[in-house]
């Protein structure tokens, strides 16, 4: 931000600040921006820093993949190798994958910003997920954060492009083999798949042009892209303000925290080097895709264990757990085996993308809300996010199917009819498991702001009860815990109107008064208590 | 929300329009429930004590000269270790020295930055929470008016919606200017043709074993054997070998004559000599795990099964059809050829397969 | 002690004691548990003796599923021709005697002592011509080129056994074993005879000299010295591992380090 300019008001040195800030803002008009930000307020809470390690990683894995840059050379002319690595004297590999190995073992330090920069990318893809979800389980994307919603999806999305781009540029025999099931994935695509297989290689696979553009993509066109919506998305925070949990002074109408200047500007500057150290210091003793054993990319070679990145898994997955169906009719063949998971692999996403949308439509509820919710006060939701991360994790499971084999001594079938069944089954599970923990939890509150705390002491009343002593809730406390909205659920209209005339109602209609239902209805959340009801227990018979 | 009084759950689905701008209905100390507002502040040590605040100083400036320490460790490592000494480093096993010396330099060098900015932030700076005002997003009706108003007029000055051919033509301008960019696009890669058809087998040419480079014969490859061959004529300086070799590959078993349960599988062979693909059919892979006692070969990618004793039928897995199986003889000198490139194409299928 | 009590009805309070107790569980076990007793012992057997000390061993541990003369029966192969090599990477690397009958007869602690093998390979070789146990010279890492084993390793035996030799599935339970750790000989006899399900590479498709290029490629990796040149390397298993890894350590670390900064500093008094 542009604040940073005046963050000198040290007294020995405030005359000479004081002329830089002057001369800024006389051509940059800072003050303005200044007066409204520079003790803006931020709420602390660790879920809102997952942001923060997006973007701080973000910018580590930028700081070195443009040294990468340096000393990379995106050829895919072959080359017997002479370099430093021993092990791999006279074998034939691209310039990519040289280059790789020279990274590795000529340059001093090239290795740690090799590994820095992948375990980067792996946390950078890693904290948007954990990110999204706390958006998601918090209700942070409603209005009138919504397109911010998707501007981070969409930074997800890019950020597995870009890191999938990435990962075949050395040209290993393990990324190699990506590419090739990329070609064979596009290829399925109906119609267009051989043109534009033909057009993205240059030809026929693996040609020797893919290594170049995918390095174009990974180092300019993604990147490019993502730094223009990370900047309108921080934008947004910014403007939006960032959401908070509930508690005593907190409202919808404020947010309650630190100022940028000075405490959050030390706290989020600091973390910036603490993402970093740690990120280095994982880089410096943990290896990551040690490219000069996996050899070099060669068509007619293979090894098992070949996985994508993480994020790319839940996609490996849907495609191992696919069974074989191919159709041919009229001269033309649509290999369903992978076109399906590929279809699978943009639903899932959009699911989640589309989520907001969805709900905002069920509750027609217009307004502005700035109130993180606790998950558990949006059973409904949180049960489907939950689904949500089951199916995927159910994917994941299929993508390290020939692991997980080996190692828990399954059979790699029985895995795989496991994620074929599961699939379908355990979302459904988890999402019924997921809401009565909800109600649960939900009950478990009310209970607390009705009868107050269990303290653990037991107390034995004159007549020979025995009682525990319960403790009422601190005010605050008792706020806290019921100042959530809770929704009515819609109900289906009278199925005539005042003049007895039918009323004709559409099938969305009846279909939104059913989810409402299934959302907000008496089974489906539990009415928070109400003063009345306190009120009438505590004056009533005492603690119980 | 604290919007809707607490005390009524609302019947209405949704809380009444006026809450939802903000109106609160600031509930009165005697309800048991109300928002007691932000607690008072509580100092910590370091705002009572001195001595605590000197600790805490001493403590970040610690970190920050830590980190200088580390930085001169860096450098002093860059300098110090080769970069190809390999050693021995509880608990990671056989590092590069160099290595995991920077990395850990420059970890602690950066972390303690942090740590001692975070610590000061914590413990020295003040710690009164402030609560900011939030304004609505969506504007008031006076600027919303006022901005169509500006629109409008503007629309109106330009005439866009009175000069209909101005504005047709310059659509249609703007719609035909990006095909230069998508023609541009042409000259990416050549138009598929057959060029997925066809693979460097061809009638006559030899089978290569690719570990010795030699030319196979049928007693080369034994029961329960598994060789890879490539096709004579392919070298692997050629420029374009990869892309040859992607559709070329072959592997060879022998399967017993008897165990052989695809006549046609068989026919294509030499005594149980089978000569099949070892590109997988779904999206590429070579498939090449081969089981000798089942005559399972499994895809290592996507686990596509194929049962080369039976015509490379598949299995198990994803793939949708068998592998192609190269017909082969024995020539005059008791190599093994081929009698013509694949009769279907190999590897994933594609729209034009048929 | 009002503190526990209270904190005994801590929501984490549950989690807590189940992680003590499976602590205490494992820890226990741990301290407890049998150790395997090696069990091995040499007899010296005279040249002569060999094949009928072989007999008499293989009807006592292995005619049962083999048969008497080796003919083999419903219950395991003819071992008529498989020669010494095959009895030797067999029994020596334990997979023989079977212990359970499975998808595959796994690597575990041999039953026989060497002279026992030599004597069980002896008379499995007396039953029919077969590839005899390599020497030494045939299959010493330092006799092999190490970029020419990669490159063979990566076309013949990766698929199964992965890059660097860390094992791979195989269909219905199968799977290719891990080649840590495993004696250069029997690497080389396994290529040479095709154990149960593995394919075998005669000298013919992968000549003697290859054999031992990739035992040399194998050692240079996979041996004991194998140098990680970037760190721990989390198994060699590739992308599930480092994903995991990122995901808990990576991550997992910069949460914790997240909760951290944004916790409220321990006040004065406690309330």
């Amino acid at each position: 931000m542009s604040t940073t300019t005046t963050t000198s008001t040290r007294r020995g040195k405030a005359p000479a600040g004081e002329k830089i800030a002057d001369w800024a803002d006389g051509r940059l008009g800072i003050y303005g921006l200044a007066k409204a930000n520079m003790r803006k307020i931020f709420p602390d809470h660790w879920s809102f820093m997952l942001g923060e390690i997006c973007l701080y990683s973000f910018i580590i894995v930028i700081l070195t993949g443009v040294y990468l840059t340096l000393f990379f050379h995106p050829s895919m002319a072959e080359v017997e190798y002479t370099g430093a690595y021993a092990p791999m004297h006279g074998v034939r590999m691209t310039e990519a994958y040289a280059s790789t190995l020279d990274i590795s073992f000529s340059t001093r330090g090239g290795l740690l910003v090799r590994q820095i920069h992948h375990w980067g990318a792996l946390i950078f893809v890693a904290g948007m997920a954990l990110h999204m979800l706390r958006v998601f389980f918090t209700g942070a994307f409603r209005k009138p954060r919504e397109l911010n919603w998707l501007f981070g999806f969409l930074l997800l999305v890019l950020g597995c492009v870009a890191g999938f781009t990435g990962y075949s540029l050395p040209d290993d025999l393990l990324s190699g083999t990506g590419v090739r099931f990329m070609e064979g994935a596009i290829l399925a695509v109906p119609i267009v798949g051989t043109y534009i297989a033909m057009f993205l290689y240059g030809g026929q696979f693996p040609g020797n042009d893919v290594i170049p553009r995918f390095f174009s993509i990974h180092v300019l066109l993604v990147p490019g892209i993502m730094l223009g919506l990370l900047v309108a998305h921080l934008i947004l925070v910014f403007y939006h303000k960032h959401t908070q949990f509930a508690g005593p002074g907190k409202t919808n109408n404020n947010v309650v925290g630190m100022p940028f200047l000075p405490v959050y500007m030390a706290k989020a500057g600091g973390f910036f080097f603490l993402v970093f150290g740690v990120i280095a210091i994982i880089a410096g003793t943990t290896s990551i895709n040690p490219v000069w054993v996996l050899g070099p990319y060669r068509p007619d070679q293979v090894s098992t264990g070949a996985q994508p990145d993480w994020y790319m898994g839940f996609s490996e997955g849907a495609i191992r757990a696919m069974p074989a169906w191919e159709w041919n009719f009229l001269g033309h063949t649509v290999n369903f085996g992978v076109f399906i998971p590929l279809v699978v692999v943009g639903i899932l996403p959009a699911l989640i993308a589309l989520y907001p949308f969805f709900e905002s439509w069920l509750t027609g509820d217009k307004r502005e809300h700035h109130m993180a919710e606790r998950p558990r006060n949006a059973p409904t939701r949180t049960a489907f996010g939950a689904a949500w991360i089951s199916a995927y994790f159910v994917l994941m499971i299929a993508g390290g199917n020939d692991l997980w084999a080996t190692h828990f001594h399954l059979s790699i079938n029985a895995i795989t009819w496991f994620v074929r069944v599961g699939l379908f089954v355990v979302p459904f599970l988890v999402f019924v498991f997921t809401k009565r923990v909800c109600l649960g939890l939900q009950r478990r509150d009310r209970d607390k702001v009705l009868h107050g705390r269990e303290t653990g002491i037991i107390k034995r009343l004159p007549h020979g009860e025995f009682i525990e002593v319960h403790e009422p809730l601190p005010q605050g406390e008792m706020h806290r815990l019921t100042s959530h909205d809770q929704y009515a659920a819609l109900e289906a209209g009278p199925s005539v109107d005042d003049n007895g005339v039918v009323r004709k109602q559409s099938l969305v209609e009846k279909l939104r008064v059913k989810m409402s239902q299934g959302y907000f209805g008496e089974e489906n959340q539990i009415p928070k208590p109400t003063v009345n009801e306190y009120e009438e227990i505590t004056s009533g018979h005492g603690h119980h | 929300m604290s919007s809707g009084s607490e005390n009524n759950m609302s019947p209405e689905h949704l809380p009444n329009e006026q809450d939802a701008e903000g109106t609160v209905a600031v509930p009165g100390a005697d309800h048991p429930f109300a928002d007691p507002g932000l607690p008072a502040h509580q100092p910590r040590k370091q705002d009572i004590d001195e001595k605590a605040a000197k600790r805490s100083e001493r403590v970040v400036a610690f970190l920050f000269l830590l980190s200088m320490l580390a930085t001169v460790g860096f450098i002093a490592s860059f300098v110090a270790f080769p970069v190809d000494d390999i050693r021995y480093v509880w608990p990671l096993g056989h590092v590069s020295i160099l290595h995991v010396m920077l990395g850990v330099t420059m970890g602690i060098a950066l972390f303690c930055i942090g740590a001692g900015a975070v610590h000061w932030a914590r413990t020295l700076m003040s710690d009164v929470e402030i609560a900011d005002e939030r304004h609505p997003i969506a504007a008031d009706e006076e600027t919303r008016s006022k901005v169509f108003a500006d629109f409008q007029q503007g629309a109106a000055e330009s005439g866009f919606g009175r000069r209909k051919l101005l504005r047709n033509t310059m659509f249609g301008a703007l719609a035909l200017v990006p095909l230069t960019g998508v023609v541009l696009l042409r000259d990416l890669g050549p138009l598929p043709e057959d060029k997925l058809r066809h693979t460097l087998w061809g009638k006559g040419k030899r089978l290569i074993n690719m570990n010795t480079n030699e030319p196979f014969k049928p007693e080369d490859i034994e029961t329960g054997s598994l060789s890879f061959a490539m096709p004579e004529g392919l070298e692997y300086e050629d420029h374009d070998f990869n892309t040859e070799i992607a559709k070329a590959a072959l592997m060879l078993v022998r399967i017993a004559p008897d165990e052989i349960k695809d006549q046609q599988s068989a026919d294509f062979g030499v005594d149980g000599v089978l000569a099949y693909s070892k590109i997988c059919t779904h999206v590429g892979c070579p498939v090449s795990l081969y089981e000798q006692q089942t005559h399972h070969v499994l895809c290592p990618c996507h686990q596509s099964t194929f049962d080369l004793s039976d015509g490379a039928r598949v299995i198990f897995g994803p793939a949708g059809h068998p592998l192609p199986q190269l017909r082969i003889d024995v020539d005059d000198e008791g190599y093994l050829t081929a009698l013509g490139d694949f009769e279907q194409p190999v590897g994933p299928s594609f729209w034009e397969r048929g | 002690m009002k503190k526990l009590s209270a904190r005994r009805r801590h929501p984490l309070a549950a989690l807590v004691v189940l992680l003590i107790a499976l602590a205490a569980t494992g820890g226990l076990y741990a301290t407890f548990a049998p150790a395997d007793k090696a069990q091995a012992q040499g007899e010296s057997t005279s040249q002569q003796d060999k094949i009928e000390t072989g007999k008499k061993l293989f009807t006592v541990g292995c005619a049962s599923c083999h048969g008497t003369g080796g003919q083999g029966t419903t219950d395991g192969p003819q071992l008529v021709g498989v020669g010494a090599a095959a009895v030797d990477f067999q029994v020596g690397s334990g997979r023989m005697p079977l212990q359970q009958p499975g998808a595959q007869a796994p690597r575990k602690p041999r039953v026989y002592s060497d002279d026992e093998i030599e004597a069980l390979a002896a008379y499995v070789a007396s039953l029919g011509p077969g590839p005899a146990v390599p020497e030494s010279a045939a299959y010493a890492p330092s006799g092999g080129d190490v970029a020419r084993g990669g490159d063979l390793f990566r076309t013949n035996c990766a698929q199964c056994h992965n890059f660097t030799g860390k094992g791979g599935a195989l269909t219905d339970g199968k799977f290719a074993p891990p080649l840590d750790g495993v004696a250069p000989k029997h690497i080389y006899e396994a290529m040479q005879t095709g154990p149960q399900n593995m394919p075998a590479f005669p000298d013919k498709s992968l000549s003697s000299q290859d054999k031992q290029d990739i035992i040399a490629f194998l050692d240079e990796v996979n041996g004991d010295e194998a140098p990680s040149e970037g760190g721990f390397d989390l198994g060699g298993l590739g992308p599930v591992a480092e994903g995991l890894f990122g995901w808990i350590f990576g991550l997992g670390a910069l949460v914790v380090v997240a909760v951290w900064v944004a916790a409220h500093t321990a006040k004065a008094k406690k309330s």
